[in-house]
């Protein structure tokens, strides 16, 4: 299929970037987004012209690099799914496709579509772990854990830290990556005894950071490709409360 | 506990118990206002204005009201502006997807909701405060007969296509506003939140029903 | 020429690890302040060797070239991670990990780096545990466990599908935190390029900032290279886009010992090849042989039409199905290892019998599972995979048996190190899948976790402080000596000379030539011809990416095509080693099949009489053949036998 390429290209962080206009001919359907814009790429270089930066690299929606915001959707126009993992058979022939970097102070742009995430490492620096030296730790079955609560912690930790609830979010929050990570840890025993520390930290440097505020719109939600919840981040208020009292 | 008044949850905690306040006026605002259109003697209405106008609880109470608008909107605007800063650079394509619509518009209903406050209270409450109303004595104690001022009022045809209009928009305010509060009170999971969504509805289209019922019926008598 | 030794501590197997902790050299807490060590990449052996050598008190350097560390290909894991806690009651022991590791090693691991890594196996499990990972719980609490790629026991601890991703955070989570008490400096998106030794001992290294493209110096005591495998050379792999051998190839040709570079893993549940432009193979986690039934038809009439697309798999009747595995592996059956069911889906699929369009697939069936289950006992298990391959194939799984083929999945073979995991260059160590080390000829799944975390939080730590504990004298030094100057300036010549090029091949173009001809010669079944070809196609290649290349941008700027080029230079090189090294070995072992060395029924047949030991090339300049060096493998506990999974 042939498309219409809109694709926002900034030469680096001090430049003004723009729009920029390509055509894309027999696109197969079954290549993945990131292979189309590696064939593009590689006309482009051919042409000399430089290729379009854009973060990836495992290409199978767990590591998280790869994201940008197409046709206005995070990740583009499936569920569930990170860019690497978007077909392109969700596209029709004839298409336009406007493709932007992720957007929001806290993650200023690099190049292109590349964006500097590292506010979220910043988050996790700040105290989105259990304070276990190697080597102190107890038996792994002292301690049982409820398996509902396993399973919750799990859900939670599934967050792959990609940005794209901060992009999606109309004031560019970081309340459910911070919440998944609040949440992952203070249910589980092993991270209980820090939660209050925890979360005072974690949301104190969030809005040091620069993220905008929670509206409990849900855009996180809806674009989260790995399908974290809401309910994350009430379970991040109340935790906040409870450590406030 | 400083930060609970400055730290983005700790704003969103008390814009939303504002906003919740609120919530619970427009309830008993309403209730009142009812009674124009059940009883046809208008010193009903009267009389319950006056006891609001008068008793000195009540008069704490509009203070505190007033309060929790005020708190409300002060929040809501350093929310907002945070929330414009924290994306300087917008996208060239919206968004659309969100689990919840109406979020999307809080600002734009607020603001229509401030402008209908603010014609609201100059066509009411002001002049219940400052006099400019027929005024009626019965039993020696002196009324202003606002009853009569409503019942003038939405016997205009734009006045009540406004009203209806601005109580639309508040419903839709509304409907996020009461099921967000939940969630940023820590009130989220899969069972409890849907009976809060359907809540939500409930009560805004009480709200909205009822408010608009008003003027229509008012208008159609 | 070098004399290498293993290190292995004198003593019964049982004791050779307690041993030599006992007796190493240890570094006091106030000498361990003045130490610097650079620790490359933030995966599961780098991560967690960093926050464990901060947390000691080291001062630790941390790097990698993607945004965050939290993106190391560690996280792409799926399966689980082993080790001998024995609660499933079902007989496993640390003797057992160990015994199994070998034989599915087939034999060409050292038997002591392989038993200390069985023993650690359950410190792991503890130290993940207490650092918050979500492992799959039972209703009683308790870690649950499952069997995997082919155990006899179930020792494989997961989370759901995304074993090694809770692990790294768990990695990430410890490093993030020495990170705020100042003990690591991290650097991310800085990739190596080159090792600074300064009389004769790692002392530094060059890299370049991704993003600004210029050239930094980093000076430390001890360089641990935690940067993952090769399997890059494929072009087409598992592997993350990014991965890449520039770090330890580098090194190589600083006199660190490449060990075994021909072992490579090819693992059985890839989704197939679509199409010329595809950029990687999705990997599907081996545990869904548990439940799936690899087959292909029976008569060619029907694979042709299947290869045809007039008709699908679910229209072939029982009868006309070939379950392969089953029916060569009858006690083993569709949990063979995955080399033995590598290679079994290529001979079919050579022979005709493969099932779409290119006639590369083979079919993975939950017919029988889900009538026998449920389809929401087959949901709950591989909710998460079946949704995976959907998305990506638009079959849906549950209706249609799923495709698959074969792809390179991991590099058994790596820098050799010796029992401290040091290589031939003093002050210079290399961890998990970067080393040479513990999986042998064939690594057994849920293992290369195992491995990875074993020498990160376990071993490392320990060894490093024995060579350290002789360099508390050495101050901190400045980047500004010569060989700081001189390591840079080749970098940078090699850079100039890149950009110079000009010529009119993209990079991927000239990768996908060179995975090709890996893919042809050097993959699952190889041959002498076939070798001695790719070894002179790859020379040929290599003139060509040297005299055609093109580059476009700048070179101190954030140039993808540039970074691709430095990384693409070293795998030419590094992928004639490997052709060498298969040429070499004069057997079949694991991951490594000569097409001459086989049984009269088509399985690997070693030569431990002559090939019991590692082969560690030793590089000797451009232009110039690699020396070999053998480090022969000693087997007192395990028997030499052949593997047997019929």
């Amino acid at each position: 299929m042939d498309l219409k390429l809109k694709i926002w290209r900034q030469k680096d962080s001090q430049s003004r970037g723009k729009f920029v206009n390509y055509k894309l001919n027999d696109v197969s359907p079954d290549s993945s987004f990131l292979e189309m814009l590696d064939v593009l790429n590689e006309e482009l270089v051919e042409r000399n012209e430089e290729p379009i930066v854009f973060d990836h690299d495992c290409r199978e929606g767990i590591c998280g690099a790869c994201g940008m915001v197409i046709n206005g959707r995070p990740h583009g126009p499936d569920s569930l799914i990170t860019v690497c993992q978007l077909h392109m058979r969700k596209f029709k022939h004839g298409d336009t496709i406007v493709i932007e970097p992720w957007r929001a102070r806290a993650f200023p742009l690099i190049k292109d579509l590349m964006v500097d995430r590292y506010a979220f490492d910043k988050l996790i620096q700040e105290s989105g772990f259990v304070s276990v030296n190697t080597g102190s730790a107890p038996e792994a079955n002292s301690i049982p854990v409820k398996k509902h609560y396993a399973d919750l912690a799990m859900d939670a930790a599934a967050c792959i830290g990609c940005g794209a609830c901060v992009a999606a979010c109309k004031n560019a929050s970081a309340m459910l990556f911070v919440g998944a990570k609040v949440s992952h840890l203070t249910l589980l025993p092993q991270g209980k005894i820090e939660a209050k520390e925890r979360v005072l930290q974690m949301v104190a440097k969030m809005d040091e950071l620069g993220f905008g505020n929670c509206t409990n719109t849900g855009a996180c939600e809806a674009e989260c490709p790995k399908g974290i919840t809401l309910t994350n981040i009430a379970r991040l208020n109340r935790e906040y409360y409870y450590a406030k009292v | 506990m400083s930060t609970i008044f400055t730290s983005s949850i700790g704003k969103k905690l008390m814009m939303s118990l504002a906003g919740f306040f609120l919530l619970a006026f427009l309830l008993v605002h309403l209730g009142i206002n009812l009674l124009v259109i059940i009883y046809d003697d208008p010193m009903v209405y009267n009389k319950v204005a006056h006891f609001m106008g008068t008793n000195i609880l009540v008069k704490i109470f509009e203070i505190v009201l007033m309060g929790g608008i005020l708190l409300h909107i002060i929040y809501a605007l350093i929310l907002q502006i945070q929330n414009w800063i924290a994306r300087p650079k917008r996208y060239s394509k919206a968004n659309y997807s969100n689990t919840s619509f109406f979020s999307k518009f809080m600002i734009h209903t607020a603001i229509i909701t401030l402008v209908f406050l603010a014609i609201h209270f100059a066509d009411f409450y002001f002049k219940a405060k400052f006099g400019h109303t027929e005024t009626l004595v019965v039993d020696g104690v002196l009324y202003h007969d606002l009853a009569t001022e409503i019942v003038d009022k939405f016997k205009m045809l734009p006045f009540v296509v406004f009203y209806i209009a601005a109580f639309i928009f508040l419903g839709f305010h509304l409907v996020h506003g009461f099921q967000s509060a939940f969630k940023t009170y820590g009130l989220d999971n899969s069972r409890f939140t849907p009976v809060i969504q359907a809540l939500a509805i409930v009560y805004s289209v009480v709200i909205v029903g009822g408010n608009t019922m008003i003027p229509l019926m008012i208008y159609f008598s | 020429m070098h004399r290498i030794h293993s290190n292995i501590p004198e003593g019964p197997l049982t004791e050779k690890w307690s041993s030599y902790k006992s007796n190493q050299n240890l570094v006091n807490p106030a000498n361990k302040r003045k130490l610097d060590i650079i620790v490359v990449g933030t995966g599961l052996a780098g991560g967690a060797a960093a926050a464990s050598l901060a947390e000691m008190g080291f001062k630790v350097k941390s790097f990698c070239y993607q945004d965050s560390p939290r993106r190391a290909h560690s996280i792409a894991a799926q399966g689980g991670i082993n080790a001998a806690k024995n609660y499933q009651n079902d007989g496993d022991s640390i003797f057992r990990l160990f015994f199994d590791t070998v034989k599915g090693g087939d034999y060409r691991s050292r038997e002591g780096n392989v038993y200390r890594l069985a023993e650690v196996s359950n410190q792991i499990i503890d130290q993940c545990v207490a650092q918050g990972v979500p492992f799959a719980r039972e209703y009683g609490g308790t870690l649950d466990n499952r069997s995997f790629g082919g155990a006899l026991v179930s020792r494989t601890f997961y989370a759901r599908g995304q074993t090694g991703q809770q692990l790294l955070l768990g990695a990430y989570q410890s490093l993030s935190r020495q990170i705020k008490q100042g003990n690591v400096e991290m650097y991310p998106r800085m990739e190596m390029q080159n090792l600074v030794m300064v009389d004769g001992k790692a002392r530094g290294i060059i890299c370049r900032d991704v993003i600004t493209g210029k050239l930094e110096r980093f000076s430390a005591h001890a360089v641990v290279l935690a940067t993952g495998g090769y399997g890059n050379v494929f072009f087409l792999s598992t592997m993350a886009m990014g991965a890449n051998a520039s770090a330890i190839w580098q090194c190589h040709k600083k006199g660190a010992l490449f060990g075994n570079p021909c072992y490579v893993q090819i693992h059985p549940t890839c989704i197939p090849v679509h199409g010329e432009y595809q950029s990687k193979l999705t990997l599907m986690s081996e545990s869904l042989r548990n439940d799936g039934r690899i087959w292909v038809p029976k008569n060619k009439e029907d694979a042709e039409k299947l290869q045809k697309g007039e008709i699908s798999g679910s229209e072939i009747p029982e009868e006309n199905r070939d379950y392969y595995l089953e029916r060569r592996y009858p006690a083993f059956g569709n949990l063979v290892p995955r080399d033995v069911a590598s290679r079994a889906a290529k001979e079919r699929c050579d022979a005709g019998y493969g099932v779409n369009s290119t006639g590369l697939a083979v079919f993975l069936d939950f017919k029988d599972s889900i009538a026998r289950l449920g389809k929401d006992v087959i949901e709950a298990k591989y909710g998460n995979l079946f949704q995976m391959y959907e998305k990506i194939t638009d079959d849906n799984p549950y209706e249609m048996p799923m495709m698959i083929y074969p792809a390179i999945h991991y590099s058994m073979g790596g820098i050799w190190v010796d029992y401290e995991l040091q290589t031939t260059v003093p002050g210079l160590f290399a961890t998990g899948e970067s080393n040479f080390s513990d999986h042998g000829a064939n690594r057994l799944g849920a293992s290369a976790l195992m491995q990875g975390l074993a020498d990160g939080y376990f071993v490392l730590p320990y060894t490093i402080q024995n060579y350290l504990a002789h360099e508390i004298n050495t101050p901190r030094f400045p980047t500004d000596l010569k060989e700081f100057e001189q390591a840079e300036s080749e970098v940078r010549k090699r850079l100039e000379d890149l950009m110079a090029v000009k010529g009119s091949q993209t990079v991927d173009t000239i990768h996908k030539r060179l995975g090709k001809i890996m893919w042809d010669y050097v993959g699952m079944a190889r041959n002498k011809d076939g070798l001695e070809l790719a070894i002179e196609e790859i020379q040929n290649l290599k003139e060509d990416f040297w005299n055609n290349l093109k580059i476009p941008g700048e070179m101190d700027d954030l140039n993808p095509e540039l970074q691709k080029a430095t990384r693409l230079a070293d795998f030419l090189e590094l992928g004639e080693l490997m052709a060498m090294d298969a040429m070499h070995r004069e057997e079949s072992c694991g991951g490594h099949f000569r097409e001459e060395f086989q049984t009269g029924e088509g399985e690997a047949l070693r030569n431990d009489k002559d090939f019991a030991y590692v082969a560690a090339w030793e590089y000797k300049g451009e232009g110039k053949e690699p020396e070999l060096h053998k480090e022969a493998l000693k087997f007192e506990n395990v028997e030499l036998k052949q593997r047997n999974y019929k």
